[in-house]
């Protein structure tokens, strides 16, 4: 078991399935997502697939400020996501509330309500930072030890 | 503003809207404003062939407006959403999210007042 | 049979944005849509009381990523009416230019998406690759692939020198070749037909009575388009509005599919009449009174309610967006359609979930 075991957490690597959350963000951390994931940029050649499935995804992309509502769809995503997971929080939004961290439905950055391990700061960041931002991530996972059964 | 804004109330509102909608103006919007601590303007926004038309309605925070929703559906969200916002009733909406389109249920107070009526029955109020 | 509830949303495949949509079903054919809205309010008109009028540019930019300058430019232009500013000539063509390139590049972003609605994923790659070169004539003039920040109250705080501007029209000539090869699919190609035409059908009647606006109401035969009031620099500058009769889906592409050669002809017509001069005025005073801004976004008519006191923060901003104006007609058009059809439909009114919130 031991090897299949390792097999899969060395495979994870090269091919990690990635879910892209909005959480209030005003579309230009987005669109720039997708943008990765069409010819000129391309995420695909490190074995990146953009999914709609929690429950296949091994990394979260969670853009935008939390409010009062979308927290508890965000909670509910990245709980439903397998262990191990990699959540990148995008753009000067999901960091810290960036320039709505004042009005009044806001709460904050992403982790206010579940762990980040990787910040990619921008507004917007740039196709290459986020891109440089997932593969950060995907150098944690070697780190992370997660049930891989 | 450039054009000509038309004072309303309560009772004459019915009868404007049901016009404007007879002349076949398009709904552009409504604003709610925050005049003091008790009273509010309400202005709608008509559009014909690119002419913008204003009503002023002005009403005490704490009494239900008419709800023009029923002679123009697109009202609604804008309605629901000066709910939201300010804390005003609207009456007879065509859906009413009762104080929860953008809000959740547990928000007490109306955000977009500086001095808000809290709506919380038996509480202290203002 | 027995009624079903299906909840489409928050997070779905199809939108890069959370909308939820509460679909009543009878079998596979939808009987009623009832939305729910709310996972991107920030509140952002209550940010005015803390940032003075000047600031509150860079937060009307983010009320949307995908047409951002174009927030700017209405919120400028009612600030400056209300305080009786004259622009520089200059500095409204400017505007046009950026405000026109950002149309194309919206468009151009949904044409793709729209592709990708109903599965065809080879010309959203397509549509996409040749969005970049605008992104890149973007980044090249103000600095950021999204936020172009040129704005200000008075004018524009970027100018295009001409090698810059020649450099612009050779991209566009480009951008332009490549878009006339997507004609003959998002146009005239069977599949691309069979998914979008006679579905979700919004009637002229039905499209002027719900408020419908911008190519959702032009696409339902209403040649109606704030441009047409000629303000900033679009008096001196030729334009007819893009019309397309059916009210169907099919008819909304072909109106942006069309206005995206508008603009790129637009953008030529304005480079090649650009005064010189300077870019932008002083500013003095502050703003009193109460105005209503219009401007035509790539979704529609785009206005903002300003109401100022004479302190340097405003009394109260209020914007209405073009897709806040669209769901109306959403919901009407969405009955009756099977369940399959629904994200092209959706879709097909160009929603900007973010804009509609604020």
């Amino acid at each position: 078991m031991d090897t299949i075991k390792t097999f899969i957490r060395k495979s994870r690597i090269k091919s990690p399935w990635l879910l892209h959350f909005d959480c209030g963000s005003c579309n230009g951390c987005d669109i720039e997502v997708l943008a990765c994931l069409t010819p000129v940029y391309d995420i695909e050649r490190f074995g990146i697939i953009n999914v709609g499935n929690p429950k296949h995804a091994d990394l979260l992309l969670v853009t935008g400020t939390v409010n009062h509502r979308n927290k508890k769809v965000l909670g509910n995503l990245a709980e439903q996501m397998p262990e191990p997971k990699i959540v990148v929080a995008l753009g000067s939004c999901g960091l810290s509330g960036g320039v709505f961290r004042e009005a009044y439905n806001v709460i904050g950055g992403v982790d206010k309500i579940i762990p980040v391990d990787v910040y990619v700061p921008g507004c917007p960041p740039k196709p290459e930072a986020i891109i440089d931002g997932v593969v950060t991530g995907l150098a944690k996972f070697a780190q992370k030890k997660g049930d891989t059964s | 503003m450039k054009e000509e804004v038309i004072s309303v109330t309560p009772d004459t509102l019915g009868n404007k809207i049901a016009e404007m909608k007879k002349n076949g103006y398009r709904f552009v919007t409504m604003s709610c404003v925050e005049l003091d601590s008790d009273t509010v303007d309400i202005l709608y926004h008509f559009d014909k062939n690119l002419e913008l038309a204003h009503f002023r309605l002005t009403i005490p925070k704490n009494e239900a407006a008419p709800s023009i929703s029923p002679v123009y559906f697109a009202a609604f969200l804008v309605e629901n959403e000066i709910q939201d916002q300010f804390g005003i009733r609207f009456d007879g909406l065509a859906i009413d999210y009762n104080r929860t389109l953008y809000l959740e249920e547990e928000v007490q107070r109306a955000p977009y007042c500086r001095i808000t009526v809290s709506n919380v029955e038996g509480s202290e109020g203002d | 049979m027995a009624r079903t509830i299906i909840p489409f949303g928050p997070q779905h495949p199809v939108f890069p944005e959370p909308l939820h949509l509460k679909l009543v079903l009878e079998d596979e054919i939808v009987k009623e849509a009832v939305p729910a809205l709310g996972y991107v309010h920030r509140g952002l008109e209550m940010l005015a009381d803390i940032r003075d009028y000047h600031q509150m540019i860079q937060i009307c930019e983010r009320v949307c990523g995908i047409c951002s300058t174009i927030h700017a430019q209405c919120y400028c232009q009612g600030i400056e009416e209300l305080m009786g500013i004259e622009v520089p000539a200059r500095a409204k063509f400017l505007r046009v230019i950026w405000a026109e390139i950002h149309r194309v590049q919206s468009h151009l972003l949904w044409l793709g998406l729209f592709a990708d609605a109903f599965g065809f994923e080879s010309l959203f790659m397509q549509c996409w690759k040749i969005r970049e070169r605008v992104m890149d004539i973007n980044e090249a003039t103000g600095g950021n692939r999204v936020n172009v920040s040129v704005n200000i109250i008075g004018g524009v705080k970027r100018d295009l020198a001409p090698d810059m501007t020649r450099w612009i029209l050779s991209e566009l000539d480009l951008v332009e070749q490549e878009v006339k090869r997507l004609e003959k699919v998002l146009l005239h190609d069977y599949t691309v037909k069979k998914r979008t035409v006679g579905k979700g059908v919004l009637t002229k009647d039905q499209a002027l009575e719900l408020g419908a606006v911008g190519p959702t109401l032009r696409g339902s035969g209403v040649a109606q388009d704030i441009r047409q009031l000629g303000y900033a620099a679009y008096g001196d500058l030729s334009y007819t509005p893009v019309v397309a009769k059916d009210g169907d889906a099919y008819s909304r592409n072909r109106v942006r599919f069309l206005e995206t050669y508008q603009a790129i002809a637009l953008v030529r017509e304005a480079i090649s009449k650009l005064p010189p001069g300077e870019i932008s005025v002083k500013v003095k005073g502050k703003p009193e009174g109460e105005i209503v801004s219009r401007v035509e976004q790539p979704r529609g008519e785009l206005m903002y309610y300003i109401k100022g006191n004479g302190k340097k923060n405003l009394d109260r901003l209020r914007i209405r967006t073009p897709t806040f104006a669209n769901i109306p007609p959403l919901l009407s058009m969405l009955p009756g359609i099977e369940l399959a059809d629904v994200p092209v439909i959706v879709l097909s009114i160009d929603p900007c979930i973010s804009c509609t919130e604020r």
